[in-house]
């Protein structure tokens, strides 16, 4: 793992590109043209009010929802599309699966498989997707458990543990694919406050190892303190950006003023 | 809490005593006992009459293992399981149609379900009995040619007739299932790049089966009583067999009373399956799984051991 000292930011493509995207469900219009940039080993953090769109937007870069209009790609690659002479292919469900291996996903709501132990949980995605032996599988979960400070509880269903712990549970998950892109959907929103720590140590490990991650959430501390960069979005569009220090401390828009004020 | 008094109990001297439990007389329910008493005295006199009434009781221990009893009973056992089975598999394609977004699938599934759920089961057997009507040879072309009357057996038109009924409601219940699982499942499994057969085998449908289960388990012993409806095809079931011995031993109330004895030991045992079946799939589900009643006899009989060891 490089250290996070000298990420590689501006050479090679961008971990993710967006040019002005737009989503709408039916007549509600949620995305009005989105253009950001993520380069690798970033850590770019997504803030705005609810309804902003934010959730939406992380939602279609591993194409769990369609864009409607502009372009999306991630590490060179279109999303949900292949380009073949100038004309664009929608991808059988088989491709989006295969490109979606390589972009690790965390929910607000942990969305663990409630049958299946902690281990169980993580071993599913490398033995079924990846074909990994189960020895291999069990293994490399264990690690993850202790990487994510839960050893003990390999053998423990979802429904036995606490929020902070099923949602450490579901950021091992991830990691078990290898990806080269998290996505955090407000990792911490649905926990207690005493239980959001945990999660969000283990978030900051993931940075310091390089990590490429978009985060949306709410916790400021965690965007000045890690983030590289941040976006602030409202009703769809992206207001205001740039280093977490700048854009959190001296916002230069009334809207980001006057959401910093209420949040922070 | 017992284990919590035992402690107590154990805790070295010199710490203080435990307190004192509070002596009280406690409410007395005079109404309970007037109820007890009363449902007491109304089931004697219902063994009394059925016991003075004219049956011959010791009839039904002398067939209980009479050789046409037992052979309608596996026939009856047989037609269940695979009704069951037929229905189970077709439930499951019809629901799994009724998702589709192709349309023709989805209305063809819909179809189907309303018809066979909106006509009485007693009416399809007569159909199936009497289809010859409309088919008077079956031919497969290589394989098989025949008259539809010898191909349509008695099994067979009980099997269609109670198998294609159930698949309509099997169907109802299997969708009832797949929508009850939560869609963040779905995204989190496709998220992880699994495909969406996958999705449906290893995260969706383990879930349904919780939900999916326990009202497949009433299908099975509904089944069982409803296949007594074979009968309309000229099956050999258990009533069936239970009325032809009856009527030539003379005994045809008494054969009625074990035929319905019969079903109830079927049914017994069909529940135990079932209890043991929602366990396995209630898995995760809840914290800690309450203990089998066999479970709890063996703890109750281990307690008094380690009791009457200490006595």
């Amino acid at each position: 793992m490089t250290s996070k000292s000298a990420p590689a930011k501006g050479s090679g493509v961008p971990m993710v590109k967006a040019e002005g995207v737009h989503k709408s469900f039916g007549a509600a219009h949620i995305l009005k043209g989105i253009d950001l940039e993520v380069a690798p080993q970033e850590v770019f953090c997504l803030i705005g009010p609810s309804g902003s769109g934010k959730s939406t937007f992380l939602r279609c870069i591993n194409h769990l929802e369609k864009i409607n209009a502009g372009r999306l790609s991630v590490d060179g690659e279109l999303v949900g599309y292949r380009e073949q002479n100038g004309k664009l292919y929608e991808l059988r469900d088989r491709e989006v699966a295969a490109r979606r291996r390589d972009i690790g996903m965390v929910f607000q709501r942990f969305n663990l498989f409630p049958h299946m132990t902690a281990v169980e949980n993580i071993m599913e995605a490398p033995v079924q997707v990846k074909g990994e032996s189960k020895a291999s599988a069990r293994e490399r979960a264990g690690k993850l458990l202790d990487r994510v400070g839960l050893k003990d509880k390999a053998g423990n269903y979802p429904s036995q543990l606490s929020g902070g712990q099923q949602q450490r549970v579901a950021i091992a998950r991830a990691l078990a694919m290898e990806p080269k892109l998290m996505l955090f959907d407000e990792p911490t929103s649905a926990l207690d406050p005493e239980l959001v720590g945990d999660v969000l140590d283990v978030m900051k490990d993931l940075a310091a190892d390089g990590m490429t991650m978009v985060v949306v959430t709410h916790e400021m501390g965690f965007a000045r303190e890690v983030g590289d960069s941040l976006v602030f979005m409202d009703d769809g569009v992206v207001v205001e950006s740039g280093h977490p220090r700048d854009v959190l401390g001296n916002p230069q828009h009334d809207r980001t003023k006057s959401f910093l004020s209420k949040v922070l | 809490m017992s284990v919590d008094v035992e402690k107590s109990d154990r805790s070295p001297a010199g710490t203080p005593s435990p307190p004192e439990p509070i002596k009280a007389i406690p409410v007395r329910h005079y109404g309970r006992w007037v109820a007890a008493l009363v449902v007491l005295g109304v089931i004697a006199a219902l063994v009394r009459a059925f016991a003075s009434g004219n049956v011959n009781w010791g009839a039904i221990p002398e067939y209980l293992f009479n050789a046409d009893i037992l052979k309608g009973l596996r026939n009856t056992l047989l037609i269940t399981v695979l009704s069951m089975v037929i229905g189970v598999v077709l439930g499951v394609i019809l629901a799994v149609m009724r998702q589709s977004k192709n349309w023709v699938t989805s209305s063809v599934s819909w179809f189907y379900i309303w018809f066979f759920r909106g006509t009485p089961v007693y009416v399809q057997l007569f159909l199936w009995f009497n289809l010859g009507l409309v088919f008077q040879y079956i031919d497969i072309m290589p394989i098989y040619k025949d008259e539809w009357s010898d191909f349509m057996t008695p099994f067979l038109c009980a099997l269609l007739g109670l198998g294609l009924n159930e698949a309509a409601y099997m169907a109802e219940i299997c969708r009832a299932g797949l929508n009850a699982v939560d869609e963040g499942q779905t995204e989190a499994a496709h998220a992880l790049g699994m495909s969406h057969a996958k999705t449906l085998r290893r995260i969706v449908v383990p879930q349904a089966m919780r939900v999916i289960v326990p009202p497949t388990g009433n299908e099975v012993i509904n089944m069982l009583k409803t296949s007594s409806l074979v009968i309309a095809v000229q099956y050999y079931d258990l009533l069936q067999a239970a009325q032809n011995v009856g009527r030539d031993s003379g005994v045809v109330v008494e054969m009625l009373i074990l035929a319905a004895a019969w079903y109830l030991i079927a049914t017994t045992v069909l529940s135990i399956g079932q209890y043991y079946l929602e366990r396995y799939y209630a898995r995760g589900a809840s914290r800690q799984l309450p203990p089998t009643p066999l479970q709890r006899a063996k703890a109750k009989l281990a307690g008094l051991n380690r009791a009457g060891g200490t006595a």
